[in-house]
Formats: C-alpha cells, structure tokens, sequence
C-alpha cells in the first residue's frame, strides 16, 4: 500500500506547473480502449455477469414497474415508448444530448424529468433518489450492448469544451486533474486498484464502496472529493459537461449498465 | 494470515485520510472495535456449546482476494446424507476480524436435499472466516478459509 | 421500501433437490459508518430470513450486520408437492415482508 500512496505522489509532484494539463487537439480515446470492467477483479466481473445476483437489477426492475405506472390522470412512459420511433432501444447510448426544445445539455435523468414535466405533469425526481436512479436505469439497461455514440456538434461544441477543460484541470489538494490517471496512468496501480480508463459506460453502477446503486454524477462526486476538490452538485453543468466529455471519449465501447464496480 | 501486525497504523492512516475528505460517508471503524480469534471463539460457544470440534467436513470457498471487503461471496457446505437419520442442522459463519463475530447463522433440515448456502459477507480485512456445522448427532464440523481484502486507492465512500 | 428477486424453478419432479435463490433490497446498514455530517448512521438491518414449502420451515438464517448489503442466498430443497414457496424476512423492529414462488410438483 505504500508504493499506492508513492504511485500518488509521484503523479502529484508531475504535476506541479500550469493548471492545465494539455489536450490533444483530437478527442483523446484511450488505446485500446477498455471498459471500468476490464479493471475489476474476476469475482467483481462475475457479478456484473450474473443478471439475477447483480444487485443493480433490483433498481432496473423497480425502473421497469415506474415506466409503466399510470397515474390515472396522465400516460404512463410506456404508452409513448412503444415500438418504433420512440422505442428506447439504443437511447441511452446516444446521451447526453441537446434538448431541442431549451437548447440546453442533458442527459438521461434530465431527460426523464423533462419528460415527466412536459408530458406527465409530475414534479421532476431529485437526483440521485431511488426512483430516478431505476428509471434511469432501465433506460440506459435497455441500450446495453449498444455502442456510444454522442453528437458533439453545433450546441453541444462549448458543451464538449468545457467538459474537455474540466477533464484537464488540475484541481484539488493533490492538484491533479482526471487525464493524469486516466490517460497518462490507467494500467497501473494505485493501492490495491488498478486506474482504469476512467469511462461511464456502465453507470449507474452498483459501487461496492456504495454499497447501492449511484449515477456517473455521483462518480465524479467522489473522484473530485478523492483529489481534495470541491465536488460540484449532481446534476451540475460542469458535470454534464464531463458525462459529455466522457461519452466521445468512450466512443464505441458499448453500454453495460447496469454495471457493478469495486 | 488472520491478523496484521500494522492494523492500528493502518486504521490511523485510513482515519487520517477521511478526515481530510470533503464530503462521503466514513467506513472508518474505532479502534478496539475489531473482533478478535479469541471473540470468535467464544461466539461459536454461544451458538452451539462447549463442545469439541471436529476439523473436516465442512469447506468454505472464498475468493483469493477481494478488492473490497462490503461485499465478498462466499459459500459454504458440509458433507452430509441429509437423511433423516443423519443431516446438517445448523452452520454459523463466524469472523475473527470483524467488528461482531457472528455474521450467519443457518438452520436446515433433512428436507434441504443438500448442505450448501451462498451469500455474500462483509470483511473488515484480510482474515480466515470460519464455518461450523452442527450435525443431527450432535457432533460438530468445522472448516475455513481465508482472502486477502485489498485497500481501494479512493476512499471517499 | 422492500423489494426481492427470487429465482426458483416452476416446476419440478418429486425428490428433486432444487436451488433456490433470493436477493433482497435492503441496506443492512451496520451502524458503523458515520454519514456526511459526521454523525453515526444507525443501525437497520434484516435479521431474520426464513423459507416456509409444505408446510414446514425448510431454511432460516439468523443474520447480523456482517451480511452484505442488498442480502443475497443461494439454497437447496427438496420438491415433496405442489404449492407455494414463501421468502419471509424480518427487520430489527419487527416489520416483515414475504413473498411467495409458485411450484408444481409432477
């Protein structure tokens, strides 16, 4: 463990100069590129294999039953996503995208809340709560085996920027920015982990650090509390901004929700 | 293998560590708080008496290493008929690091068919988890098995 | 909120040992772990888990807070006749919820 807290230091002491840490001018895919599953142990990838032991689908199931609850008043989300043009099929790997209508950024659990506002006339879910945590699920679980595949064009262009520059800058006690580990040192130890390439393609994940279900806000919550950084709030524009990011950068990987990680 | 010389420096430094956190939840434990082999000794008299132990029978399977001790499966199984006349009626696991000894306690029956439970346990470290099984005569079984609980790079829960 | 996965088979022959499987939405939380504001999360776990065919109590497992969140068992029975398989558990305070399988026994 003390060659861990070495390897720290080391990539801590790299870092002392600009804020910044360069970006490539095209968008950085990690060769080859590896899914957080590649990282985890046999037994942590058995998990994620087993649909009925992996504890996310307790979450993917209870998101299954609120897409098709009526209210009574207005439709259930499965009354518009039949078949066809609205099917959610492969959705999920095509998120975060912009919302045609605001113009704005969002990602799956905005969608759904947009969604619940403008046609459902239900109050929007709170970020991270259980309900939309499973609805976000099922969604994202829908598109499992689906390749990502994100627009990264016209309104999204600043967007993928500022989740570029977040990705790049140092930040926190340890002053270290996400490309450190996860470009320059995925592949190596740090303690008992192995830094993986750092993408969301299985998220929400069932951390076993969580011991629960949580979204890729909540990710990068931690990620940024493990540099000493302040976290910024789930649902945040810089995080979306990230997720983005995340998403051209895991271009082709295909989506696993739900996943399980350590 | 059941115990590490370094544990109080090690929980010093993972408290430390937390301390300096933003925000999270804490899975740091007080000191003194650990389970001991002697603990899990006497939590093994509490279920089943002070009786002799016999080694055999019963195996645990328990994954080399863990990367994370919340939740580590492991399953657990006697040698039996399970016959009326000859069957496993209970099977404790018992940790000798965690904060409480007892982690399950089963009761079965000759109509289980057969002595194998799965379920997934917490392992506050590396440590050897012990299974005893009690068979219908009475006669106890044990056996064990131990993995290795790695410390995560990240600690912000 | 309690929500359970069971995997059984339905159906089977008579004397047929079979796996039964159950996972449980439940966060066993220890009282260990302290929250974001420092103070102590209490203690909430399911203590008691019992699996109730023909009659009879056919597996119980007394649990403590040892057992990972989310509880997961894998067990054995052996079919006798067709009927219900009940899942009940049970937390610290009391409060249970069940859940039954149906199997046909041929």
């Amino acid at each position: 463990m003390k060659s861990g807290i070495a390897v720290v230091a080391a990539i801590c002491l790299a870092a002392c100069g600009n804020d910044r840490v360069a970006a490539p001018d095209t968008p950085p895919q990690p060769a080859p590129l590896k899914s957080g599953y590649a990282f985890l142990q046999p037994q942590t990838q058995a998990l994620q294999d087993d649909d009925f032991a992996n504890p996310s689908f307790l979450w993917v199931d209870r998101g299954e039953a609120l897409f098709q609850e009526a209210d009574g008043i207005t439709d259930a989300c499965s009354d518009c996503h039949a078949e066809g043009a609205r099917s959610l099929a492969s959705a999920a790997a095509h998120y975060p995208q912009i919302d045609q209508e605001s113009g704005r950024l969002v990602n799956i659990e905005g969608r759904i809340n947009l969604c619940r506002e403008r046609y459902q006339d239900r109050p929007p879910l709170t970020y991270e709560s259980d309900d939309l945590l499973a609805l976000t699920a099922y969604v994202a679980h829908l598109a499992r085996g689906e390749p990502v595949s994100v627009d990264i064009e016209g309104a999204a262009a600043d967007w993928y920027s500022r989740g570029e520059d977040y990705f790049h800058t140092r930040r926190g006690q340890f002053n270290l920015a996400c490309t450190q580990c996860h470009d320059e040192n995925w592949g190596k130890k740090l303690r008992g982990d192995t830094i993986s390439q750092g993408h969301g393609t299985g998220f929400p994940a069932y951390r076993l650090e969580w011991q629960t279900l949580g979204s890729l806000h909540r990710r990068l919550s931690d990620c940024d509390a493990g540099v000493r950084a302040e976290p910024r709030a789930l649902g945040s524009d810089d995080y979306l901004a990230v997720e983005l990011y995340l998403a051209r950068r895991a271009e082709g990987l295909a989506i696993e929700t739900p996943g399980v990680r350590r | 293998m059941t115990d590490m010389p370094d544990r109080p420096s090690a929980i010093a430094r993972r408290t430390f560590l937390l301390t300096g956190a933003a925000a999270g939840l804490s899975t740091a434990l007080p000191l003194g708080a650990m389970a001991d082999a002697a603990d899990a000794d006497a939590a093994i008299r509490e279920i089943f008496g002070d009786k002799p132990i016999n080694d055999g029978r019963v195996s645990v399977k328990l994954p080399p290493i863990a990367e994370n001790g919340n939740s580590v499966a492991i399953t657990v199984s006697a040698e039996s008929p399970m016959s009326f006349d000859d069957h496993v009626t209970r099977m404790a696991i018992v940790s000798p690091r965690n904060p409480i000894a007892d982690i399950a306690l089963f009761k079965l029956g000759p109509r289980a068919g057969k002595a194998e439970i799965s379920t997934r346990i917490r392992m506050a470290g590396t440590q050897r988890i012990r299974c005893v099984a009690e068979m219908s005569d009475g006669s106890l079984w044990q056996g064990s098995a131990s993995t290795v609980v790695t410390l995560a790079a990240c600690l912000i829960g | 909120m309690a929500t359970i996965r069971i995997a059984a088979p339905d159906t089977a022959s008579a004397g047929d040992v079979i796996e039964l499987k159950a996972l449980i939405q439940h966060p066993m939380e220890t009282g260990y772990r302290s929250g974001p504001d420092g103070k102590r999360i209490e203690r909430d776990i399911i203590e008691r888990f019992e699996v109730t065919y023909d009659s009879e109590t056919v597996f119980e497992a007394d649990l403590h807070p040892g057992i990972a969140a989310n509880p997961i068992f894998t067990f054995y029975t052996r079919a006798t006749t067709s009927g219900p398989i009940e899942f009940k558990w049970t937390d610290q305070n009391g409060q249970s919820w069940s859940e039954t399988h149906e199997l046909m026994v041929e």
